[in-house]
């Protein structure tokens, strides 16, 4: 069942900025969908018009198939978490978790019931009458997360409601977050501009550039199957090698060997995956290691190839040095891009 | 014995000189209301402590001083509480819907709206006496409550104060306010008001005191005598020597250490507050 329907959503400021060109895509039930990008990529604006507190400029937007163009932010059904998480400080966690089902009449009993439900499944019990200056920040993350699922809502938001935790701490509620949605069920659209959040969190990722989407797809299809250059550097940490190749007679060469076999003609760029790389001594490619980065479980080899950087990833028992390197690389893991729009060949 | 650093003794003694400087008219308006009024003028100001303060405090307070009867101690400071009261709600209350309005609505010409607010700091009651008393007058609300009051909340102080406080409101409170299903009335009665409890504290007391001290307007405003205030009462009582009649200092004296005494206590009760008010926020 599709819970969420985008057709053709669009947003202009009235000084002609598009901030967000049609844009249409469904989010099924119950599904975790990552909206990730650069700042300034259109993600935030998307998601505050999901959240009914941008206008919509044109185009339609369904929630729980019900069309909420017009719909005020309160009654969509939805809940929001913000990054700064815009907890009321003069309220007690009790109060900030149930002040929104105060407000929709329920009786005093209730809220008590589904605040005190709401607490315990996040570990809140105990903080619920101090005030959210006398919380850590991964608790105040809670309470924030505790006054989304009171409500029970359709739809839960996020705005990249880690990004004020420290890295440590990001990991744990990373994992916690989604524990928690697979357990609730809950349709979620979550915005991040870290794309480790984004692979290890959606179910499904959309992944935004100035105001458009590039791609659409499974982490793993993101991952292995960009659809533009742009969304090979992006996502992946280190970011896929793009180097310039040609192609001969359907046989793509980088540095005059052929890697693998195409239908297209003349300059392609190849985006290959650090890991897609392995050293051999007999491999067909050379490269001029500069810096080896230990990582522990895997080693990073920074170099250049031709002219061009280029970065492998090692598993920890192969040895590496820095100087001349032969490597080979499987053709199933080389994509090709078109040179002038980064478009998938 | 450890020996005083030089720049402490220093220190210490400009605090000292300076208290001093503060509060010794206050010791000798005290000891002024202690001994007679002919001794007064004989005399004048001296270190001598008399006993009759409890006299002279009756007289001020209990005894009315007009022709009515009914302008006692009391019933001014009774009218001054009023004012001092009245006043300074009434300028926090309009001044926070006034900047609610600039800072939150999208109103077309809300920051025009607030400079043209601003623009009457140039305007003080002094300006505007004659129409103000015309405009009083025409309403009919001489020697009133709301005549003494009302003509002078306005406040673009009170304004800008809260339209600043305002806009350092996290924008997300509003928001996550809006998707709590609360309207613009209950964001400020249930979020606004009681964020901005310390700001109200500080305009309370700047305000009280600044109500408390109107001279010119309840001059204008009140010419019955019960509805005197006691900083424009104190100058009913006869502080001149003329012909026969011996000056009631004392008397006059105990007024304006009445009129001094709630003021300082606002500040002192509210101080802690004012100073977080204007300095610190808790968000």
């Amino acid at each position: 069942m599709k819970q969420v329907q985008l057709n053709n959503i669009r947003k202009t400021y009235p000084n002609g900025f598009e901030a967000l060109h049609p844009t249409s895509f469904d989010i099924a039930q119950g599904e975790f969908c990552v909206l990730v990008g650069p700042s300034g990529c259109g993600k935030s604006t998307l998601l505050r018009m999901v959240a009914g507190l941008e206008d919509i400029t044109s185009g339609e937007l369904q929630i729980a198939e019900r069309v909420v163009n017009d719909v005020d932010p309160a009654d969509r059904d939805i809940a929001m978490v913000f990054q700064n998480y815009a907890l009321y400080p003069h309220m007690t966690v009790r109060k900030n978790i149930g002040y929104g089902l105060k407000n929709r009449g329920i009786s005093k009993e209730d809220i008590a019931a589904k605040v005190d439900e709401a607490t315990a499944m996040l570990n809140l019990g105990d903080y619920l009458d101090r005030k959210p200056s006398q919380l850590s920040g991964g608790q105040r993350q809670r309470v924030a997360m505790g006054r989304a699922i009171v409500r029970d809502p359709a739809l839960f938001l996020f705005d990249e409601p880690l990004s004020n935790l420290d890295a440590k701490l990001r990991n744990q509620m990373r994992i916690e977050i989604k524990a928690l949605q697979r357990r609730l069920g809950v349709t979620s659209i979550y915005v991040t501009h870290d794309q480790v959040e984004a692979m290890t969190m959606a179910d499904r990722i959309i992944v935004m550039n100035a105001g458009r989407i590039e791609q659409i797809g499974t982490p793993a299809e993101v991952y292995h199957n960009p659809a533009s250059t742009f969304v090979a550097s992006f996502m992946g940490a280190p970011p896929m090698n793009l180097l310039s190749a040609t192609v001969v007679d359907g046989a793509v060469k980088l540095v005059d060997q052929v890697i693998c076999k195409t239908q297209s003609q003349g300059r392609v760029t190849a985006g290959i995956r650090p890991e897609a790389f392995t050293l051999d001594a007999n491999g067909p490619l050379a490269m001029e290691v500069q810096i080896v980065e230990e990582l522990g479980a895997h080693r990073l080899l920074h170099g250049t190839m031709n002219g061009e950087t280029v970065t492998v990833l090692v598993d920890n028992d192969v040895m590496a040095q820095t100087g001349p390197q032969r490597l080979s690389v499987k053709p199933d893991a080389v994509c090709l891009f078109n040179v002038t729009d980064g478009q998938r060949l | 014995m450890r020996k005083p650093k030089i720049s402490t003794v220093v220190d210490h003694a400009v605090l000292i000189a300076g208290s001093l400087f503060m509060i010794l008219p206050l010791l000798m308006l005290l000891q002024m209301t202690t001994i007679p009024d002919t001794e007064l003028i004989r005399t004048g100001p001296s270190l001598t402590i008399g006993d009759q303060f409890d006299d002279n405090f009756n007289k001020a307070m209990f005894e009315a001083s007009g022709f009515s009867g009914e302008n006692t101690g009391l019933s001014m400071l009774k009218n001054s509480f009023i004012l001092g009261i009245g006043f300074a709600l009434g300028k926090i209350v309009i001044g926070m819907l006034a900047a609610y309005a600039i800072v939150y609505f999208r109103l077309r010409f809300a920051t025009f709206a607030f400079w043209l607010i601003f623009t009457t700091l140039l305007l003080p009651l002094e300006v505007r006496i004659l129409p103000s008393y015309e405009v009083v007058q025409w309403l009919g609300m001489l020697n009133t409550y709301q005549g003494l009051i009302i003509p002078l909340i306005a406040s673009a102080t009170a304004t800008f104060f809260f339209r600043q406080f305002f806009r350092s409101v996290p924008e997300e409170l509003v928001e996550a306010a809006r998707i709590d299903g609360a309207g613009p009335v209950k964001f400020f009665i249930d979020i606004l008001v009681p964020l901005s409890q310390t700001m109200i504290a500080a305009m309370f007391i700047i305000m009280f005191v600044y109500g408390w001290n109107q001279y010119l307007w309840p001059t204008i405003i009140t010419t019955d005598e019960d509805m005197y205030t006691l900083v424009r009462g104190i100058k009913q009582i006869v502080q001149v020597l003329e012909g026969a009649v011996v000056p009631e200092f004392g008397r006059s004296n105990v007024l304006a250490l009445v009129a001094v005494i709630p003021p300082v206590l606002v500040v002192v009760f509210f101080q802690s507050w004012f100073v977080k008010g204007l300095t610190e926020s808790d968000k």
